[in-house]
Protein backbone atom coordinates (compact mmCIF):
# COMPACT_ATOMS: atom_id res chain seq x y z
CA UNK A 1 0.00 0.00 0.00
CA UNK A 2 3.10 2.52 0.83
CA UNK A 3 4.32 1.78 -2.45
CA UNK A 4 1.45 2.05 -4.32
CA UNK A 5 0.62 5.62 -2.52
CA UNK A 6 4.23 6.61 -3.20
CA UNK A 7 4.04 5.45 -7.09
CA UNK A 8 0.77 7.23 -7.24
CA UNK A 9 2.27 10.41 -5.20
CA UNK A 10 4.92 10.94 -8.05
CA UNK A 11 3.05 10.20 -10.37
CA UNK A 12 0.70 12.94 -9.48
CA UNK A 13 3.69 15.40 -8.78
CA UNK A 14 5.19 14.90 -11.86
CA UNK A 15 1.85 14.83 -14.69
CA UNK A 16 -0.51 16.64 -12.48
CA UNK A 17 -0.37 19.87 -14.35
CA UNK A 18 -0.37 17.99 -17.52
CA UNK A 19 -3.21 15.79 -16.98
CA UNK A 20 -5.54 18.91 -15.30
CA UNK A 21 -4.38 21.80 -18.11
CA UNK A 22 -5.83 19.04 -20.58
CA UNK A 23 -8.83 18.80 -18.31
CA UNK A 24 -9.48 22.67 -17.84
CA UNK A 25 -9.20 22.56 -21.48
CA UNK A 26 -11.86 19.90 -22.09
CA UNK A 27 -14.29 20.74 -19.20
CA UNK A 28 -13.68 24.86 -19.51
CA UNK A 29 -13.99 24.74 -15.65
CA UNK A 30 -11.23 24.26 -13.40
CA UNK A 31 -13.23 23.22 -10.31
CA UNK A 32 -14.17 20.06 -12.33
CA UNK A 33 -10.88 19.47 -13.51
CA UNK A 34 -9.67 19.47 -10.29
CA UNK A 35 -12.42 17.06 -9.39
CA UNK A 36 -11.66 14.79 -11.97
CA UNK A 37 -7.95 14.74 -11.20
CA UNK A 38 -8.63 13.78 -7.14
CA UNK A 39 -11.38 11.13 -7.89
CA UNK A 40 -8.78 9.34 -10.37
CA UNK A 41 -6.33 9.91 -7.79
CA UNK A 42 -8.37 8.16 -4.88
CA UNK A 43 -9.61 5.82 -7.65
CA UNK A 44 -5.45 4.66 -8.29
CA UNK A 45 -4.99 4.45 -4.46
CA UNK A 46 -8.08 1.93 -4.21
CA UNK A 47 -7.74 -0.43 -7.70
CA UNK A 48 -3.46 -0.54 -7.50
CA UNK A 49 -3.19 -2.49 -4.68
CA UNK A 50 -5.56 -5.18 -5.79
CA UNK A 51 -4.89 -5.17 -9.72
CA UNK A 52 -1.56 -4.21 -9.41
CA UNK A 53 0.03 -0.69 -10.41
CA UNK A 54 -0.19 -0.50 -14.23
CA UNK A 55 2.62 -0.13 -16.42
CA UNK A 56 2.05 3.60 -17.64
CA UNK A 57 0.47 5.21 -14.41
CA UNK A 58 0.61 8.17 -15.92
CA UNK A 59 -1.65 7.28 -19.02
CA UNK A 60 -4.08 4.99 -16.12
CA UNK A 61 -4.55 8.21 -14.32
CA UNK A 62 -5.08 10.37 -17.54
CA UNK A 63 -7.72 8.28 -18.37
CA UNK A 64 -9.72 7.54 -15.18
CA UNK A 65 -9.72 11.50 -14.32
CA UNK A 66 -11.33 11.87 -18.26
CA UNK A 67 -13.55 9.10 -17.12
CA UNK A 68 -14.40 10.74 -14.20
CA UNK A 69 -14.82 14.20 -15.67
CA UNK A 70 -17.56 12.17 -18.42
CA UNK A 71 -19.13 10.65 -15.27
CA UNK A 72 -19.77 14.57 -13.27
CA UNK A 73 -21.03 15.64 -16.93
CA UNK A 74 -23.79 13.04 -17.22
CA UNK A 75 -24.38 13.64 -13.54
CA UNK A 76 -24.93 17.43 -14.24
CA UNK A 77 -26.74 16.76 -17.17
CA UNK A 78 -29.36 14.14 -15.77
CA UNK A 79 -29.59 16.70 -13.18
CA UNK A 80 -30.41 19.15 -15.15
CA UNK A 81 -32.43 17.31 -17.36
CA UNK A 82 -34.85 17.04 -14.80
CA UNK A 83 -34.99 20.80 -13.48
CA UNK A 84 -34.63 22.79 -16.86
CA UNK A 85 -35.37 20.16 -19.99
CA UNK A 86 -34.44 23.16 -22.63
CA UNK A 87 -30.70 24.15 -20.48
CA UNK A 88 -29.06 21.13 -20.66
CA UNK A 89 -28.07 21.07 -24.28
CA UNK A 90 -26.75 24.30 -24.21
CA UNK A 91 -24.80 23.48 -20.97
CA UNK A 92 -22.35 20.78 -22.54
CA UNK A 93 -21.60 20.67 -26.43
CA UNK A 94 -19.86 16.73 -27.50
CA UNK A 95 -17.36 15.50 -25.05
CA UNK A 96 -14.54 13.61 -26.69
CA UNK A 97 -13.85 10.01 -26.44
CA UNK A 98 -11.32 8.46 -24.27
CA UNK A 99 -8.64 7.55 -27.79
CA UNK A 100 -9.08 11.58 -28.26
CA UNK A 101 -9.00 12.77 -24.99
CA UNK A 102 -5.07 10.41 -24.61
CA UNK A 103 -4.23 11.70 -27.72
CA UNK A 104 -5.34 15.23 -26.88
CA UNK A 105 -3.01 14.94 -23.91
CA UNK A 106 0.29 13.31 -25.86
CA UNK A 107 -0.11 16.04 -28.42
CA UNK A 108 -1.25 19.25 -27.54
CA UNK A 109 1.71 20.37 -24.85
CA UNK A 110 0.41 23.80 -25.37
CA UNK A 111 -2.32 22.72 -22.41
CA UNK A 112 0.17 23.48 -20.28
CA UNK A 113 1.53 26.79 -21.64
CA UNK A 114 -2.11 27.94 -21.64
CA UNK A 115 -2.70 26.44 -18.09
CA UNK A 116 0.61 29.20 -17.01
CA UNK A 117 -0.50 32.15 -19.52
CA UNK A 118 -4.03 31.90 -17.37
CA UNK A 119 -2.99 31.38 -14.04
CA UNK A 120 -0.11 34.08 -14.94
CA UNK A 121 -2.89 36.56 -16.05
CA UNK A 122 -1.95 40.05 -14.72
CA UNK A 123 -5.87 40.70 -14.36
CA UNK A 124 -5.30 38.43 -11.34
CA UNK A 125 -3.76 39.73 -8.36
CA UNK A 126 -0.09 38.62 -8.02
CA UNK A 127 -0.92 36.88 -4.78
CA UNK A 128 -3.83 35.55 -6.64
CA UNK A 129 -1.61 34.04 -9.78
CA UNK A 130 0.98 32.50 -7.30
CA UNK A 131 -1.25 30.71 -5.36
CA UNK A 132 -3.24 29.27 -8.82
CA UNK A 133 -0.25 28.63 -10.42
CA UNK A 134 1.27 26.00 -7.25
CA UNK A 135 -2.08 25.08 -7.16
CA UNK A 136 -3.14 23.90 -10.81
CA UNK A 137 0.27 23.58 -12.24
CA UNK A 138 2.67 22.56 -9.55
CA UNK A 139 -0.20 20.21 -8.02
CA UNK A 140 0.06 21.42 -4.50
CA UNK A 141 -2.73 21.19 -1.67
CA UNK A 142 -3.77 23.99 -0.80
CA UNK A 143 -2.84 23.27 2.96
CA UNK A 144 0.96 22.81 1.72
CA UNK A 145 0.28 26.46 -0.20
CA UNK A 146 -1.05 27.63 2.61
CA UNK A 147 1.70 26.08 4.86
CA UNK A 148 4.53 27.78 2.75
CA UNK A 149 3.36 31.46 2.78
CA UNK A 150 2.77 30.92 6.73
CA UNK A 151 -1.00 31.80 5.99
CA UNK A 152 -4.14 30.36 7.37
CA UNK A 153 -5.74 27.82 5.07
CA UNK A 154 -8.99 29.69 4.81
CA UNK A 155 -7.53 32.32 3.47
CA UNK A 156 -5.43 30.46 0.94
CA UNK A 157 -8.57 28.84 -0.21
CA UNK A 158 -10.53 31.87 -0.54
CA UNK A 159 -7.95 33.52 -2.25
CA UNK A 160 -8.15 30.62 -4.94
CA UNK A 161 -12.23 30.80 -4.66
CA UNK A 162 -11.75 34.69 -5.64
CA UNK A 163 -9.27 33.75 -8.19
CA UNK A 164 -10.98 31.35 -10.06
CA UNK A 165 -14.74 33.65 -9.91
CA UNK A 166 -12.60 36.07 -11.69
CA UNK A 167 -11.16 33.76 -14.33
CA UNK A 168 -14.67 32.34 -15.24
CA UNK A 169 -16.99 35.75 -14.88
CA UNK A 170 -14.44 38.78 -16.79
CA UNK A 171 -13.45 35.42 -19.00
CA UNK A 172 -10.04 35.45 -18.71
CA UNK A 173 -8.89 33.35 -21.49
CA UNK A 174 -7.66 29.94 -21.73
CA UNK A 175 -4.87 31.02 -24.64
CA UNK A 176 -1.77 31.32 -25.47
CA UNK A 177 -1.32 35.66 -26.03
CA UNK A 178 -1.21 37.20 -29.57
CA UNK A 179 2.72 37.71 -31.14
CA UNK A 180 2.69 41.03 -29.88
CA UNK A 181 1.51 40.41 -26.34
CA UNK A 182 3.22 37.34 -26.10
CA UNK A 183 7.01 39.45 -24.43
CA UNK A 184 4.94 41.38 -21.80
CA UNK A 185 2.82 38.42 -21.04
CA UNK A 186 5.97 36.25 -20.43
CA UNK A 187 7.29 38.20 -18.10
CA UNK A 188 4.53 38.63 -16.07
CA UNK A 189 4.60 34.45 -16.08
CA UNK A 190 8.30 34.48 -15.31
CA UNK A 191 7.87 37.27 -12.11
CA UNK A 192 5.34 34.70 -10.65
CA UNK A 193 7.66 31.87 -11.24
CA UNK A 194 10.63 34.48 -9.59
CA UNK A 195 8.22 35.31 -6.93
CA UNK A 196 7.92 31.68 -5.43
CA UNK A 197 11.78 31.37 -5.75
CA UNK A 198 12.09 33.95 -3.53
CA UNK A 199 9.90 33.06 -1.17
CA UNK A 200 11.11 30.00 -0.53
CA UNK A 201 14.90 31.54 -0.97
CA UNK A 202 14.87 34.60 0.81
CA UNK A 203 12.91 33.98 3.66
CA UNK A 204 13.74 32.08 6.60
CA UNK A 205 11.39 32.11 8.48
CA UNK A 206 9.30 28.90 9.42
CA UNK A 207 10.14 25.58 8.63
CA UNK A 208 13.16 25.39 6.84
CA UNK A 209 11.66 22.03 4.73
CA UNK A 210 8.55 23.40 3.43
CA UNK A 211 10.49 26.55 2.13
CA UNK A 212 12.64 24.36 -0.03
CA UNK A 213 9.86 23.04 -1.28
CA UNK A 214 9.26 26.12 -2.89
CA UNK A 215 12.34 26.99 -4.66
CA UNK A 216 12.45 23.03 -5.87
CA UNK A 217 8.83 24.00 -7.13
CA UNK A 218 9.75 27.18 -8.93
CA UNK A 219 12.85 25.22 -10.71
CA UNK A 220 10.56 22.86 -11.72
CA UNK A 221 8.20 25.14 -13.47
CA UNK A 222 10.80 26.94 -14.40
CA UNK A 223 12.27 24.03 -16.16
CA UNK A 224 8.49 23.52 -17.99
CA UNK A 225 8.63 26.96 -19.11
CA UNK A 226 11.68 26.53 -20.46
CA UNK A 227 10.31 22.82 -22.35
CA UNK A 228 7.25 24.79 -23.60
CA UNK A 229 9.24 27.58 -24.81
CA UNK A 230 12.82 26.91 -25.51
CA UNK A 231 13.93 29.77 -27.86
CA UNK A 232 13.12 32.13 -24.97
CA UNK A 233 16.27 33.63 -23.68
CA UNK A 234 14.65 35.26 -20.51
CA UNK A 235 13.14 31.74 -19.66
CA UNK A 236 16.65 30.02 -19.63
CA UNK A 237 17.97 32.86 -18.19
CA UNK A 238 15.14 32.71 -14.78
CA UNK A 239 15.84 29.29 -15.03
CA UNK A 240 19.76 29.46 -15.01
CA UNK A 241 19.40 31.99 -12.06
CA UNK A 242 17.72 29.90 -9.49
CA UNK A 243 19.99 26.79 -10.05
CA UNK A 244 22.98 28.88 -9.51
CA UNK A 245 21.14 30.23 -6.23
CA UNK A 246 19.71 27.16 -5.29
CA UNK A 247 23.20 25.74 -5.54
CA UNK A 248 24.78 27.57 -2.13
CA UNK A 249 21.15 27.20 -0.39
CA UNK A 250 23.05 24.83 1.88
CA UNK A 251 25.76 26.98 2.50
CA UNK A 252 23.41 30.29 3.48
CA UNK A 253 23.02 29.35 6.53
CA UNK A 254 24.91 27.10 8.83
CA UNK A 255 23.44 25.92 12.42
CA UNK A 256 21.23 29.14 12.38
CA UNK A 257 23.89 31.56 11.39
CA UNK A 258 23.69 33.51 8.20
CA UNK A 259 27.01 33.18 6.11
CA UNK A 260 27.70 35.75 3.35
CA UNK A 261 28.94 34.88 0.04
CA UNK A 262 32.67 35.31 1.22
CA UNK A 263 32.56 32.86 4.33
CA UNK A 264 30.32 30.16 2.55
CA UNK A 265 31.79 26.99 2.51
CA UNK A 266 32.20 26.74 -1.74
CA UNK A 267 32.83 22.84 -1.71
CA UNK A 268 29.64 22.24 -0.13
CA UNK A 269 27.92 24.30 -3.26
CA UNK A 270 26.01 21.91 -5.52
CA UNK A 271 28.08 21.12 -8.44
CA UNK A 272 25.82 19.75 -10.63
CA UNK A 273 22.90 22.85 -10.04
CA UNK A 274 25.84 24.77 -11.04
CA UNK A 275 27.58 23.14 -14.10
CA UNK A 276 23.61 22.99 -15.49
CA UNK A 277 22.81 26.48 -14.83
CA UNK A 278 26.28 27.82 -16.17
CA UNK A 279 25.57 25.92 -19.95
CA UNK A 280 22.07 27.45 -19.31
CA UNK A 281 23.66 31.28 -18.81
CA UNK A 282 26.19 29.97 -22.43
CA UNK A 283 22.55 28.86 -24.04
CA UNK A 284 20.45 32.22 -23.03
CA UNK A 285 23.56 34.38 -23.66
CA UNK A 286 24.30 32.94 -27.04
CA UNK A 287 21.16 33.49 -28.71
CA UNK A 288 21.80 37.43 -28.76
CA UNK A 289 18.87 38.48 -26.62
CA UNK A 290 20.02 40.08 -23.40
CA UNK A 291 17.64 40.94 -20.75
CA UNK A 292 17.66 41.17 -16.57
CA UNK A 293 16.90 37.43 -16.14
CA UNK A 294 20.26 36.52 -18.11
CA UNK A 295 22.11 39.70 -16.37
CA UNK A 296 21.39 38.02 -12.90
CA UNK A 297 22.02 34.63 -13.90
CA UNK A 298 25.45 35.88 -15.78
CA UNK A 299 26.37 37.95 -12.03
CA UNK A 300 25.55 34.73 -10.44
CA UNK A 301 27.40 32.74 -12.90
CA UNK A 302 30.41 34.57 -12.00
CA UNK A 303 29.89 33.44 -8.41
CA UNK A 304 29.40 30.07 -9.20
CA UNK A 305 33.15 30.16 -10.92
CA UNK A 306 34.95 31.80 -8.41
CA UNK A 307 36.83 28.68 -6.58
CA UNK A 308 37.54 31.15 -3.95
CA UNK A 309 35.75 34.52 -2.70
CA UNK A 310 39.31 35.73 -3.49
CA UNK A 311 38.92 34.90 -6.96
CA UNK A 312 35.89 36.25 -8.01
CA UNK A 313 35.59 39.03 -11.30
CA UNK A 314 34.32 41.94 -9.67
CA UNK A 315 34.98 43.97 -12.30
CA UNK A 316 32.87 42.21 -14.60
CA UNK A 317 30.59 41.84 -12.01
CA UNK A 318 30.42 45.49 -11.76
CA UNK A 319 29.97 45.80 -15.59
CA UNK A 320 26.91 43.66 -15.45
CA UNK A 321 25.25 45.37 -12.84
CA UNK A 322 26.12 48.22 -14.63
CA UNK A 323 24.16 47.04 -17.92
CA UNK A 324 21.32 45.51 -15.85
CA UNK A 325 21.00 49.46 -14.17
CA UNK A 326 20.99 50.95 -17.94
CA UNK A 327 17.90 48.56 -18.54
CA UNK A 328 16.06 48.48 -15.04
CA UNK A 329 16.95 51.73 -13.37
CA UNK A 330 16.20 50.72 -9.67
CA UNK A 331 17.92 51.49 -6.32
CA UNK A 332 18.39 47.91 -5.22
CA UNK A 333 20.59 47.10 -8.33
CA UNK A 334 22.33 50.45 -7.74
CA UNK A 335 23.02 49.09 -4.43
CA UNK A 336 24.35 46.32 -6.13
CA UNK A 337 26.58 48.08 -8.84
CA UNK A 338 27.77 50.25 -5.85
CA UNK A 339 29.11 47.19 -3.60
CA UNK A 340 30.95 45.56 -6.74
CA UNK A 341 32.54 48.35 -7.73
CA UNK A 342 34.06 48.52 -4.18
CA UNK A 343 34.51 44.69 -4.25
CA UNK A 344 36.78 45.37 -7.71
CA UNK A 345 39.27 46.99 -5.46
CA UNK A 346 37.31 50.40 -5.39
CA UNK A 347 36.10 50.97 -1.89
CA UNK A 348 36.09 54.42 -2.18
CA UNK A 349 34.42 54.63 -5.01
CA UNK A 350 31.62 52.30 -4.35
CA UNK A 351 31.10 53.94 -0.81
CA UNK A 352 30.70 57.62 -2.52
CA UNK A 353 28.37 55.43 -5.17
CA UNK A 354 26.37 54.18 -2.06
CA UNK A 355 26.54 58.04 -0.53
CA UNK A 356 24.56 59.64 -3.13
CA UNK A 357 21.56 61.23 -2.09
CA UNK A 358 19.23 59.67 -4.61
CA UNK A 359 20.48 56.48 -3.44
CA UNK A 360 20.54 56.91 0.13
CA UNK A 361 17.27 58.65 -0.04
CA UNK A 362 15.52 55.64 -1.75
CA UNK A 363 17.41 52.70 0.34
CA UNK A 364 17.35 54.15 3.91
CA UNK A 365 14.66 51.93 5.60
CA UNK A 366 16.69 49.08 3.92
CA UNK A 367 18.54 47.08 6.14
CA UNK A 368 20.53 45.35 3.50
CA UNK A 369 21.73 49.28 2.03
CA UNK A 370 23.06 49.89 5.42
CA UNK A 371 24.60 46.37 6.10
CA UNK A 372 26.50 47.14 2.54
CA UNK A 373 26.99 50.76 3.92
CA UNK A 374 28.71 49.03 7.23
CA UNK A 375 30.68 46.13 5.57
CA UNK A 376 32.28 48.84 3.06
CA UNK A 377 33.38 50.95 5.85
CA UNK A 378 34.55 47.75 8.04
CA UNK A 379 36.61 46.99 5.07
CA UNK A 380 37.91 50.22 4.87
CA UNK A 381 38.82 50.21 8.73
CA UNK A 382 36.99 53.46 9.55
CA UNK A 383 35.66 51.27 12.35
CA UNK A 384 33.38 53.82 14.31
CA UNK A 385 31.15 54.90 11.09
CA UNK A 386 30.71 50.67 10.28
CA UNK A 387 29.52 50.27 13.77
CA UNK A 388 26.86 53.15 13.13
CA UNK A 389 25.95 51.97 9.52
CA UNK A 390 25.51 48.34 11.88
CA UNK A 391 23.38 49.74 14.23
CA UNK A 392 21.27 51.56 11.56
CA UNK A 393 20.89 48.00 9.67
CA UNK A 394 19.64 46.39 12.88
CA UNK A 395 17.14 48.94 14.00
CA UNK A 396 15.90 48.18 10.29
CA UNK A 397 16.10 44.18 10.12
CA UNK A 398 13.74 42.13 11.30
CA UNK A 399 14.25 38.31 10.39
CA UNK A 400 16.25 36.76 13.42
CA UNK A 401 18.91 35.12 11.46
CA UNK A 402 19.43 38.30 9.71
CA UNK A 403 19.83 40.28 13.03
CA UNK A 404 21.96 37.83 14.77
CA UNK A 405 24.84 38.16 11.37
CA UNK A 406 24.53 42.13 12.40
CA UNK A 407 25.33 41.69 15.87
CA UNK A 408 27.94 39.22 15.53
CA UNK A 409 29.30 41.74 12.98
CA UNK A 410 29.01 44.63 15.85
CA UNK A 411 30.89 42.38 18.20
CA UNK A 412 33.79 41.68 15.80
CA UNK A 413 34.19 45.27 15.80
CA UNK A 414 33.94 46.47 19.24
CA UNK A 415 37.14 44.30 19.90
CA UNK A 416 38.78 46.27 16.49
CA UNK A 417 38.09 49.57 18.26
CA UNK A 418 39.80 48.68 21.56
CA UNK A 419 42.63 47.75 19.85
CA UNK A 420 42.87 50.62 17.79
CA UNK A 421 41.86 53.61 19.87
CA UNK B 1 -20.04 38.23 -24.24
CA UNK B 2 -20.22 42.18 -23.88
CA UNK B 3 -17.92 44.74 -22.26
CA UNK B 4 -18.51 48.15 -20.97
CA UNK B 5 -15.39 50.38 -20.64
CA UNK B 6 -15.10 52.73 -18.05
CA UNK B 7 -13.22 55.69 -19.14
CA UNK B 8 -12.18 57.70 -15.81
CA UNK B 9 -10.28 61.31 -16.43
CA UNK B 10 -8.85 63.57 -14.33
CA UNK B 11 -10.94 66.44 -14.72
CA UNK B 12 -8.64 70.02 -15.63
CA UNK B 13 -10.12 73.42 -14.89
CA UNK B 14 -9.04 74.58 -18.81
CA UNK B 15 -10.27 70.80 -20.07
CA UNK B 16 -8.51 69.93 -23.45
CA UNK B 17 -6.52 72.81 -25.49
CA UNK B 18 -8.99 72.89 -29.15
CA UNK B 19 -6.37 71.21 -31.12
CA UNK B 20 -5.81 68.51 -28.39
CA UNK B 21 -9.63 67.92 -28.72
CA UNK B 22 -9.46 67.47 -31.96
CA UNK B 23 -7.03 64.57 -32.17
CA UNK B 24 -8.66 62.97 -28.85
CA UNK B 25 -12.06 62.66 -30.93
CA UNK B 26 -10.26 61.59 -34.24
CA UNK B 27 -8.85 58.85 -31.58
CA UNK B 28 -12.33 57.78 -29.97
CA UNK B 29 -13.41 58.35 -33.76
CA UNK B 30 -11.07 55.84 -35.06
CA UNK B 31 -11.58 52.82 -32.46
CA UNK B 32 -15.83 53.30 -33.33
CA UNK B 33 -15.08 53.25 -36.90
CA UNK B 34 -13.10 49.72 -36.22
CA UNK B 35 -15.16 48.34 -33.50
CA UNK B 36 -18.31 49.18 -35.97
CA UNK B 37 -16.38 47.67 -39.13
CA UNK B 38 -16.37 44.50 -36.81
CA UNK B 39 -19.64 44.34 -36.07
CA UNK B 40 -19.14 44.67 -32.20
CA UNK B 41 -19.78 47.89 -31.00
CA UNK B 42 -22.82 47.82 -28.48
CA UNK B 43 -22.42 51.57 -27.46
CA UNK B 44 -20.15 54.14 -26.99
CA UNK B 45 -20.96 57.74 -25.32
CA UNK B 46 -19.29 60.76 -23.56
CA UNK B 47 -20.63 61.91 -20.37
CA UNK B 48 -20.83 65.90 -19.72
CA UNK B 49 -18.01 67.26 -16.99
CA UNK B 50 -18.96 66.00 -12.66
CA UNK B 51 -19.51 69.70 -12.86
CA UNK B 52 -23.07 69.20 -14.09
CA UNK B 53 -23.53 65.85 -12.00
CA UNK B 54 -26.13 65.52 -9.58
CA UNK B 55 -26.68 62.68 -6.73
CA UNK B 56 -29.80 61.41 -5.89
CA UNK B 57 -30.01 58.91 -3.00
CA UNK B 58 -33.39 57.69 -1.57
CA UNK B 59 -33.34 57.12 2.61
CA UNK B 60 -36.37 56.44 3.82
CA UNK B 61 -38.63 57.35 1.23
CA UNK B 62 -36.97 60.69 1.23
CA UNK B 63 -35.35 61.82 -2.01
CA UNK B 64 -32.14 63.33 -0.90
CA UNK B 65 -30.13 65.48 -3.59
CA UNK B 66 -26.70 66.76 -3.30
CA UNK B 67 -24.66 68.98 -6.14
CA UNK B 68 -21.37 66.87 -7.94
CA UNK B 69 -20.47 63.01 -8.32
CA UNK B 70 -21.33 60.59 -5.86
CA UNK B 71 -17.72 60.16 -5.10
CA UNK B 72 -15.07 63.00 -4.38
CA UNK B 73 -12.04 60.90 -5.95
CA UNK B 74 -8.53 62.07 -8.59
CA UNK B 75 -10.56 60.28 -11.51
CA UNK B 76 -13.92 60.78 -12.83
CA UNK B 77 -16.18 58.69 -14.95
CA UNK B 78 -16.27 60.35 -18.61
CA UNK B 79 -17.32 58.23 -20.73
CA UNK B 80 -18.36 54.52 -21.59
CA UNK B 81 -17.82 51.81 -24.57
CA UNK B 82 -20.00 48.49 -24.64
CA UNK B 83 -17.84 45.89 -26.95
CA UNK B 84 -18.66 42.72 -27.51
CA UNK B 85 -15.59 40.53 -26.92
CA UNK B 86 -14.63 36.93 -27.24
CA UNK B 87 -12.54 37.26 -23.71
CA UNK B 88 -10.79 39.21 -21.25
CA UNK B 89 -7.95 39.60 -23.58
CA UNK B 90 -9.50 40.93 -26.50
CA UNK B 91 -11.60 43.83 -24.40
CA UNK B 92 -8.07 43.97 -23.02
CA UNK B 93 -7.03 45.06 -26.42
CA UNK B 94 -10.05 47.68 -27.52
CA UNK B 95 -9.69 49.21 -23.96
CA UNK B 96 -5.85 50.14 -24.61
CA UNK B 97 -6.90 51.81 -27.65
CA UNK B 98 -9.50 54.05 -25.99
CA UNK B 99 -7.97 57.47 -25.10
CA UNK B 100 -8.54 58.66 -21.90
CA UNK B 101 -7.80 62.32 -21.91
CA UNK B 102 -11.19 62.99 -22.61
CA UNK B 103 -11.16 65.97 -19.32
CA UNK B 104 -7.85 67.10 -19.60
CA UNK B 105 -5.46 64.75 -17.91
CA UNK B 106 -4.59 61.72 -18.66
CA UNK B 107 -6.47 57.98 -16.98
CA UNK B 108 -7.25 55.15 -17.36
CA UNK B 109 -10.27 52.38 -18.65
CA UNK B 110 -11.89 49.97 -15.94
CA UNK B 111 -12.89 46.89 -17.82
CA UNK B 112 -16.12 45.06 -16.64
CA UNK B 113 -18.32 42.12 -18.39
CA UNK B 114 -22.26 43.05 -18.18
CA UNK B 115 -24.20 40.12 -16.85
CA UNK B 116 -26.62 38.69 -19.70
CA UNK B 117 -29.96 39.76 -18.53
CA UNK B 118 -31.70 39.10 -21.71
CA UNK B 119 -33.98 36.22 -20.05
CA UNK B 120 -35.46 39.25 -17.47
CA UNK B 121 -35.76 41.83 -19.95
CA UNK B 122 -38.00 39.24 -22.32
CA UNK B 123 -39.83 38.58 -19.42
CA UNK B 124 -40.22 41.90 -18.38
CA UNK B 125 -41.73 42.80 -21.48
CA UNK B 126 -44.07 40.06 -22.08
CA UNK B 127 -45.41 41.49 -18.82
CA UNK B 128 -45.64 45.12 -20.09
CA UNK B 129 -46.97 43.94 -23.04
Amino acid sequence: MTDVRTTAESVFRAESGRIIASLIRISGSFDRAEEAMQEAFAAALAFWPGHGTPRNPAAWITTTAHRKLIDAVRRERTRMEKQEPLQYQAALAELPSDTTFEEAAMHYPDDRLRLIFTCCHPALNPEAQVALTLRTLGGLSTAEIAKAFLLPEATLAQRLVRAKRKIQEAHIPYEIPSAERLPERMDSVRAVIYLIFNEGYAATAGSDLVRRDLCAEAIRLGRVLHELAPDDAESIGLLALMLLHDSRRDTRIVNGDLKTLEEQDRSLWDGRAISEGLQLVEEALAMGRAGPYQFQAAIAALHAQAGRAEETDWRQIAALYRGLLERNPSPVIALNHAVAVAMSGKLTEGLQLLDEPDLSGALDHYYLFHAARADLLRRLERWAEAAEAYRQALDRATNEVERDFLRKRLRELSGRRLFCV
Amino acid sequence: MRYMMLIYTRETESGLAPEDANELKTAHRAVMEQASRKGVLRGAEPLAPTSSATTVRVQSGKTMITDGPFAETKEQLAGYYIIDCGNLDEAIEWASQIPTACKGGEGCVEVRPLLDMAGDCLRYRTLND
